[in-house]
Protein backbone atom coordinates (compact mmCIF):
# COMPACT_ATOMS: atom_id res chain seq x y z
CA UNK A 1 0.00 0.00 0.00
CA UNK A 2 1.45 3.07 -1.40
CA UNK A 3 2.15 6.46 1.32
CA UNK A 4 -0.01 9.72 1.57
CA UNK A 5 1.15 11.46 -1.83
CA UNK A 6 1.60 14.68 0.07
CA UNK A 7 3.62 13.77 3.80
CA UNK A 8 4.11 9.75 2.89
CA UNK A 9 2.22 8.80 6.21
CA UNK A 10 -0.57 6.28 6.27
CA UNK A 11 -3.22 6.62 3.68
CA UNK A 12 -6.82 6.90 4.59
CA UNK A 13 -8.54 7.96 1.07
CA UNK A 14 -7.85 7.34 -2.66
CA UNK A 15 -8.57 10.68 -4.62
CA UNK A 16 -10.63 9.87 -8.26
CA UNK A 17 -7.55 10.98 -9.43
CA UNK A 18 -5.78 7.92 -7.93
CA UNK A 19 -3.58 10.03 -5.76
CA UNK A 20 -3.80 8.50 -1.70
CA UNK A 21 -4.02 11.25 0.99
CA UNK A 22 -3.72 10.99 4.62
CA UNK A 23 -6.01 12.39 7.53
CA UNK A 24 -4.96 15.33 7.77
CA UNK A 25 -3.88 16.01 4.01
CA UNK A 26 -7.43 14.63 2.95
CA UNK A 27 -8.59 17.41 5.12
CA UNK A 28 -6.43 19.90 3.87
CA UNK A 29 -7.57 18.74 -0.07
CA UNK A 30 -11.02 18.86 1.05
CA UNK A 31 -11.41 22.48 2.43
CA UNK A 32 -8.99 23.66 0.32
CA UNK A 33 -10.98 22.70 -2.54
CA UNK A 34 -14.33 24.22 -1.05
CA UNK A 35 -12.09 27.59 -0.13
CA UNK A 36 -11.21 27.73 -3.75
CA UNK A 37 -15.07 26.92 -5.09
CA UNK A 38 -16.19 30.11 -2.68
CA UNK A 39 -13.57 32.51 -4.16
CA UNK A 40 -13.92 31.53 -7.90
CA UNK A 41 -17.27 31.92 -7.84
CA UNK A 42 -17.18 34.91 -5.22
CA UNK A 43 -19.83 32.93 -3.05
CA UNK A 44 -18.85 35.38 0.54
CA UNK A 45 -18.13 39.01 0.68
CA UNK A 46 -16.92 41.21 3.62
CA UNK A 47 -19.80 41.78 6.04
CA UNK A 48 -21.84 39.25 5.01
CA UNK A 49 -24.93 37.87 7.52
CA UNK A 50 -24.05 33.90 6.44
CA UNK A 51 -26.88 31.38 7.62
CA UNK A 52 -26.25 27.71 7.06
CA UNK A 53 -29.08 25.61 6.02
CA UNK A 54 -28.23 22.65 8.84
CA UNK A 55 -30.01 19.28 9.07
CA UNK A 56 -27.77 17.85 11.19
CA UNK A 57 -26.47 15.58 8.21
CA UNK A 58 -23.15 14.76 7.04
CA UNK A 59 -23.40 17.13 4.21
CA UNK A 60 -25.04 20.62 5.97
CA UNK A 61 -22.70 19.61 9.26
CA UNK A 62 -19.65 19.52 6.83
CA UNK A 63 -19.85 23.06 5.25
CA UNK A 64 -20.66 24.27 8.86
CA UNK A 65 -17.48 22.80 9.87
CA UNK A 66 -16.02 24.62 7.28
CA UNK A 67 -17.33 28.09 7.78
CA UNK A 68 -16.92 28.16 11.17
CA UNK A 69 -12.83 27.15 10.80
CA UNK A 70 -12.94 29.92 8.21
CA UNK A 71 -14.44 32.79 10.30
CA UNK A 72 -12.14 31.46 13.40
CA UNK A 73 -9.24 32.43 11.29
CA UNK A 74 -10.71 35.99 9.58
CA UNK A 75 -13.95 37.03 11.34
CA UNK A 76 -15.07 39.41 8.26
CA UNK A 77 -18.32 37.38 8.42
CA UNK A 78 -21.16 36.76 10.71
CA UNK A 79 -22.11 33.10 11.05
CA UNK A 80 -25.32 30.99 12.07
CA UNK A 81 -27.26 27.91 11.18
CA UNK A 82 -31.10 27.83 10.49
CA UNK A 83 -32.79 24.34 10.60
CA UNK A 84 -36.24 23.42 9.14
CA UNK A 85 -37.87 21.25 11.40
CA UNK A 86 -40.66 19.40 9.25
CA UNK A 87 -42.12 17.51 11.85
CA UNK A 88 -41.10 13.73 11.04
CA UNK A 89 -40.89 11.28 13.69
CA UNK A 90 -38.23 8.89 13.95
CA UNK A 91 -35.90 10.95 11.80
CA UNK A 92 -36.15 14.73 12.66
CA UNK A 93 -35.48 14.39 16.36
CA UNK A 94 -32.22 12.70 16.35
CA UNK A 95 -31.07 15.18 13.38
CA UNK A 96 -32.22 17.92 15.55
CA UNK A 97 -30.02 16.52 18.23
CA UNK A 98 -27.29 16.33 16.14
CA UNK A 99 -27.62 19.78 15.39
CA UNK A 100 -27.87 21.55 18.61
CA UNK A 101 -24.98 19.58 19.96
CA UNK A 102 -22.81 20.39 16.90
CA UNK A 103 -23.71 24.03 16.97
CA UNK A 104 -23.24 24.19 20.98
CA UNK A 105 -19.72 22.98 20.77
CA UNK A 106 -18.31 25.80 18.28
CA UNK A 107 -20.93 28.42 20.01
CA UNK A 108 -22.83 28.64 16.34
CA UNK A 109 -26.44 30.59 17.02
CA UNK A 110 -29.04 27.85 15.82
CA UNK A 111 -32.34 28.85 14.54
CA UNK A 112 -35.06 26.76 14.43
CA UNK A 113 -38.26 27.21 11.95
CA UNK A 114 -40.95 24.85 12.01
CA UNK A 115 -43.58 23.33 9.34
CA UNK A 116 -45.48 23.01 12.69
CA UNK A 117 -45.17 26.74 13.50
CA UNK A 118 -45.28 28.28 10.25
CA UNK A 119 -48.00 26.04 8.23
CA UNK A 120 -49.62 25.04 11.03
CA UNK A 121 -49.21 21.11 10.36
CA UNK A 122 -46.47 19.07 10.29
CA UNK A 123 -45.27 17.11 7.55
CA UNK A 124 -46.71 13.75 9.14
CA UNK A 125 -50.16 15.52 10.13
CA UNK A 126 -49.95 16.54 6.39
CA UNK A 127 -49.42 13.21 4.68
CA UNK A 128 -52.53 12.32 6.50
CA UNK A 129 -54.72 14.45 4.45
CA UNK A 130 -53.06 14.16 1.35
CA UNK A 131 -52.14 11.96 -1.67
CA UNK A 132 -49.13 14.43 -2.98
CA UNK A 133 -45.67 12.84 -2.57
CA UNK A 134 -43.92 13.84 0.41
CA UNK A 135 -41.05 14.59 -0.97
CA UNK A 136 -42.62 17.14 -3.61
CA UNK A 137 -44.46 18.64 -0.43
CA UNK A 138 -41.41 18.32 1.79
CA UNK A 139 -39.31 19.76 -1.12
CA UNK A 140 -41.47 23.18 -1.68
CA UNK A 141 -42.75 23.75 1.64
CA UNK A 142 -38.88 23.49 3.21
CA UNK A 143 -37.23 25.62 0.35
CA UNK A 144 -40.28 28.10 1.01
CA UNK A 145 -39.73 28.74 4.89
CA UNK A 146 -35.40 28.31 4.31
CA UNK A 147 -36.15 31.53 2.11
CA UNK A 148 -38.34 33.23 4.37
CA UNK A 149 -36.38 32.53 7.76
CA UNK A 150 -32.84 33.54 6.30
CA UNK A 151 -34.47 36.64 5.04
CA UNK A 152 -36.15 37.30 8.60
CA UNK A 153 -33.07 36.83 10.41
CA UNK A 154 -31.23 39.38 7.97
CA UNK A 155 -28.75 36.76 6.03
CA UNK A 156 -27.20 38.49 2.90
CA UNK A 157 -26.06 34.52 1.68
CA UNK A 158 -27.58 31.15 2.45
CA UNK A 159 -25.19 28.01 2.38
CA UNK A 160 -26.44 24.86 1.89
CA UNK A 161 -24.68 21.30 1.61
CA UNK A 162 -24.80 20.00 -2.13
CA UNK A 163 -22.60 18.14 -2.99
CA UNK A 164 -21.22 16.95 -6.82
CA UNK A 165 -23.48 14.14 -6.78
CA UNK A 166 -26.26 16.14 -5.75
CA UNK A 167 -26.07 18.83 -8.85
CA UNK A 168 -24.75 16.16 -11.35
CA UNK A 169 -28.02 14.04 -10.27
CA UNK A 170 -30.31 16.36 -11.19
CA UNK A 171 -28.53 17.62 -14.10
CA UNK A 172 -29.16 14.62 -15.74
CA UNK A 173 -32.38 13.96 -14.55
CA UNK A 174 -33.23 17.00 -16.17
CA UNK A 175 -31.41 16.21 -19.52
CA UNK A 176 -33.35 13.28 -19.21
CA UNK A 177 -36.81 15.22 -19.29
CA UNK A 178 -36.12 17.95 -21.26
CA UNK A 179 -35.82 20.05 -18.93
CA UNK A 180 -33.57 23.01 -19.72
CA UNK A 181 -35.57 25.80 -17.75
CA UNK A 182 -35.13 24.04 -14.46
CA UNK A 183 -31.19 23.35 -15.40
CA UNK A 184 -30.97 27.26 -15.70
CA UNK A 185 -31.60 27.53 -12.51
CA UNK A 186 -28.81 25.42 -10.49
CA UNK A 187 -25.56 26.02 -10.41
CA UNK A 188 -23.15 26.73 -7.62
CA UNK A 189 -24.73 30.55 -6.74
CA UNK A 190 -28.69 30.41 -7.28
CA UNK A 191 -31.17 33.55 -6.75
CA UNK A 192 -28.54 36.26 -7.38
CA UNK A 193 -30.90 38.40 -9.78
CA UNK A 194 -34.19 36.85 -9.67
CA UNK A 195 -36.15 39.11 -6.73
CA UNK A 196 -35.32 40.87 -3.50
CA UNK A 197 -36.71 38.39 -1.54
CA UNK A 198 -34.93 35.27 -2.36
CA UNK A 199 -31.66 35.38 -0.33
CA UNK A 200 -28.52 34.30 -2.93
CA UNK A 201 -27.85 30.48 -2.21
CA UNK A 202 -24.68 29.21 -2.40
CA UNK A 203 -22.66 25.68 -2.73
CA UNK A 204 -19.02 25.52 -1.10
CA UNK A 205 -19.10 21.46 -1.45
CA UNK A 206 -20.17 22.06 -5.24
CA UNK A 207 -17.06 19.91 -6.67
CA UNK A 208 -16.93 18.02 -3.48
CA UNK A 209 -17.93 14.12 -4.25
CA UNK A 210 -20.45 12.69 -1.41
CA UNK A 211 -17.99 10.16 -0.53
CA UNK A 212 -15.55 12.72 -0.40
CA UNK A 213 -17.84 14.36 1.86
CA UNK A 214 -18.74 11.19 3.96
CA UNK A 215 -14.89 10.78 4.69
CA UNK A 216 -14.22 14.16 5.89
CA UNK A 217 -17.29 13.83 7.96
CA UNK A 218 -15.69 10.36 9.02
CA UNK A 219 -12.34 12.00 10.01
CA UNK A 220 -13.35 14.98 11.32
CA UNK A 221 -16.22 13.62 13.81
CA UNK A 222 -19.29 14.52 12.30
CA UNK A 223 -20.72 11.53 11.28
CA UNK A 224 -23.54 10.74 13.34
CA UNK A 225 -25.25 7.41 12.83
CA UNK A 226 -27.22 6.58 9.40
CA UNK A 227 -30.23 8.74 9.46
CA UNK A 228 -32.78 7.86 6.61
CA UNK A 229 -35.68 10.09 6.40
CA UNK A 230 -38.82 7.10 6.21
CA UNK A 231 -40.17 9.00 3.13
CA UNK A 232 -37.17 9.16 1.31
CA UNK A 233 -38.26 7.29 -2.09
CA UNK A 234 -36.79 9.38 -4.98
CA UNK A 235 -37.07 6.51 -7.32
CA UNK A 236 -36.16 8.28 -10.40
CA UNK A 237 -33.43 10.18 -8.45
CA UNK A 238 -32.23 6.93 -7.12
CA UNK A 239 -32.10 5.35 -11.19
CA UNK A 240 -29.85 8.59 -12.19
CA UNK A 241 -28.04 8.06 -9.01
CA UNK A 242 -26.90 4.50 -9.39
CA UNK A 243 -26.45 4.97 -13.19
CA UNK A 244 -23.94 7.88 -12.18
CA UNK A 245 -22.04 5.68 -9.42
CA UNK A 246 -21.69 3.08 -11.84
CA UNK A 247 -19.99 5.40 -14.46
CA UNK A 248 -17.83 7.06 -11.62
CA UNK A 249 -16.68 3.36 -10.75
CA UNK A 250 -15.90 2.63 -13.99
CA UNK A 251 -14.25 5.96 -15.29
CA UNK A 252 -13.18 8.11 -12.62
CA UNK A 253 -13.87 12.09 -13.41
CA UNK A 254 -17.46 11.49 -14.49
CA UNK A 255 -19.39 13.63 -12.25
CA UNK A 256 -17.16 16.26 -12.21
CA UNK A 257 -16.78 16.21 -16.31
CA UNK A 258 -20.64 16.63 -15.90
CA UNK A 259 -20.30 20.10 -13.55
CA UNK A 260 -17.48 20.87 -15.71
CA UNK A 261 -19.65 20.85 -18.86
CA UNK A 262 -22.85 22.04 -17.58
CA UNK A 263 -20.93 25.37 -15.46
CA UNK A 264 -19.32 25.89 -19.43
CA UNK A 265 -23.03 26.21 -20.74
CA UNK A 266 -24.88 27.73 -17.74
CA UNK A 267 -24.46 31.09 -18.88
CA UNK A 268 -26.30 30.58 -22.02
CA UNK A 269 -28.92 28.53 -20.25
CA UNK A 270 -29.99 31.62 -17.72
CA UNK A 271 -29.62 34.14 -20.86
CA UNK A 272 -32.43 31.96 -22.60
CA UNK A 273 -34.41 31.70 -20.13
CA UNK A 274 -33.75 34.65 -17.68
CA UNK A 275 -37.41 36.38 -19.10
CA UNK A 276 -39.37 34.00 -17.42
CA UNK A 277 -37.18 34.03 -14.49
CA UNK A 278 -38.78 37.17 -13.60
CA UNK A 279 -41.06 36.68 -10.66
CA UNK A 280 -43.91 38.69 -8.79
CA UNK A 281 -45.48 38.31 -5.81
CA UNK A 282 -47.92 35.52 -4.13
CA UNK A 283 -51.31 36.93 -3.14
CA UNK A 284 -51.92 35.23 -0.45
CA UNK A 285 -48.31 35.85 1.48
CA UNK A 286 -46.48 38.06 -0.95
CA UNK A 287 -43.71 35.73 -0.96
CA UNK A 288 -41.99 35.53 -4.68
CA UNK A 289 -43.82 33.79 -6.81
CA UNK A 290 -44.07 33.53 -10.67
CA UNK A 291 -47.68 32.51 -10.45
CA UNK A 292 -50.86 34.28 -8.72
CA UNK A 293 -50.31 32.05 -5.75
CA UNK A 294 -47.04 30.34 -4.79
CA UNK A 295 -46.41 26.82 -4.63
CA UNK A 296 -46.43 26.67 -0.87
CA UNK A 297 -49.79 28.46 -0.30
CA UNK A 298 -51.13 25.76 -3.00
CA UNK A 299 -50.09 23.17 -1.46
CA UNK A 300 -51.46 24.30 2.32
CA UNK A 301 -54.97 25.73 0.61
CA UNK A 302 -55.26 21.58 -0.92
CA UNK A 303 -54.33 20.32 2.96
CA UNK A 304 -56.89 22.68 4.58
CA UNK A 305 -59.17 22.22 2.35
CA UNK B 1 -12.95 -11.76 8.17
CA UNK B 2 -16.28 -9.99 9.86
CA UNK B 3 -17.73 -7.35 7.58
CA UNK B 4 -20.28 -5.22 9.30
CA UNK B 5 -22.55 -3.83 6.00
CA UNK B 6 -24.57 0.04 7.91
CA UNK B 7 -26.96 -0.08 5.61
CA UNK B 8 -28.31 -3.39 5.81
CA UNK B 9 -27.28 -3.51 9.20
CA UNK B 10 -26.07 -6.75 9.04
CA UNK B 11 -22.83 -8.49 9.71
CA UNK B 12 -21.59 -11.33 6.96
CA UNK B 13 -18.65 -13.28 7.08
CA UNK B 14 -16.45 -12.85 4.07
CA UNK B 15 -12.80 -13.19 2.34
CA UNK B 16 -10.78 -11.23 0.24
CA UNK B 17 -6.97 -9.86 0.09
CA UNK B 18 -7.97 -6.11 -0.41
CA UNK B 19 -10.91 -3.94 0.03
CA UNK B 20 -11.59 -4.06 -3.35
CA UNK B 21 -11.73 -7.74 -3.10
CA UNK B 22 -14.19 -7.85 -0.19
CA UNK B 23 -16.73 -4.94 -2.44
CA UNK B 24 -16.21 -7.07 -5.23
CA UNK B 25 -17.38 -10.32 -3.38
CA UNK B 26 -20.35 -8.36 -1.40
CA UNK B 27 -21.47 -6.26 -4.94
CA UNK B 28 -20.85 -2.98 -3.42
CA UNK B 29 -19.74 -0.11 -5.37
CA UNK B 30 -16.59 1.18 -3.90
CA UNK B 31 -17.80 4.52 -4.82
CA UNK B 32 -21.13 4.38 -2.52
CA UNK B 33 -18.92 3.44 0.73
CA UNK B 34 -16.15 4.19 3.10
CA UNK B 35 -14.67 1.47 4.97
CA UNK B 36 -13.17 1.53 8.60
CA UNK B 37 -10.70 -0.89 10.31
CA UNK B 38 -10.53 -0.54 13.83
CA UNK B 39 -12.54 2.95 13.64
CA UNK B 40 -9.44 3.82 11.40
CA UNK B 41 -10.51 4.53 7.72
CA UNK B 42 -8.75 2.54 5.26
CA UNK B 43 -8.18 2.96 1.33
CA UNK B 44 -9.54 -0.06 -1.78
CA UNK B 45 -6.00 -1.53 -1.57
CA UNK B 46 -5.73 -2.17 2.01
CA UNK B 47 -4.62 -5.66 2.24
CA UNK B 48 -6.63 -7.69 5.06
CA UNK B 49 -6.42 -10.59 7.16
CA UNK B 50 -8.69 -13.53 7.96
CA UNK B 51 -8.87 -12.18 11.79
CA UNK B 52 -9.96 -8.49 10.76
CA UNK B 53 -13.13 -6.69 11.23
CA UNK B 54 -14.06 -4.02 9.29
CA UNK B 55 -16.92 -1.52 8.83
CA UNK B 56 -18.90 -0.55 5.30
CA UNK B 57 -20.56 2.67 5.51
CA UNK B 58 -22.90 4.09 2.85
CA UNK B 59 -21.78 7.68 2.11
CA UNK B 60 -25.50 8.09 0.16
CA UNK B 61 -27.89 10.43 1.47
CA UNK B 62 -31.18 8.88 2.99
CA UNK B 63 -32.92 12.41 2.84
Amino acid sequence: MMACKKCSSSPVFRLSGGEKLCKQCFTDYFEGKARKTIRQFGMLEDNDNVAVALSGGKDSTAVLNILHRMQQRNKNFRLFAVLIDEGISGYRPETIKSAKAFCKKNSIPLRIYSFKQHFGLTLDQMMKKTRLIPCSVCGVLRRYLINKAARELKATKLVTGHNADDESQVIIMNILRGNNEASARLGPITGVVRDKKFVVRVKPLYFLLEKEVTAYAFLNGLLDKLNECKYAHESYRGEVRDMLNTMEARHPGTKTGILNSFIEILQLLKQKYKAKGAVGSCRLCREPSSGDVCKACDIIRQLKG
Amino acid sequence: MKAYIERDDKTVEVQGKTVKDVLEKLKINPVTVIVTRNSEMITEDAELKKSDSIRILSVVSGG
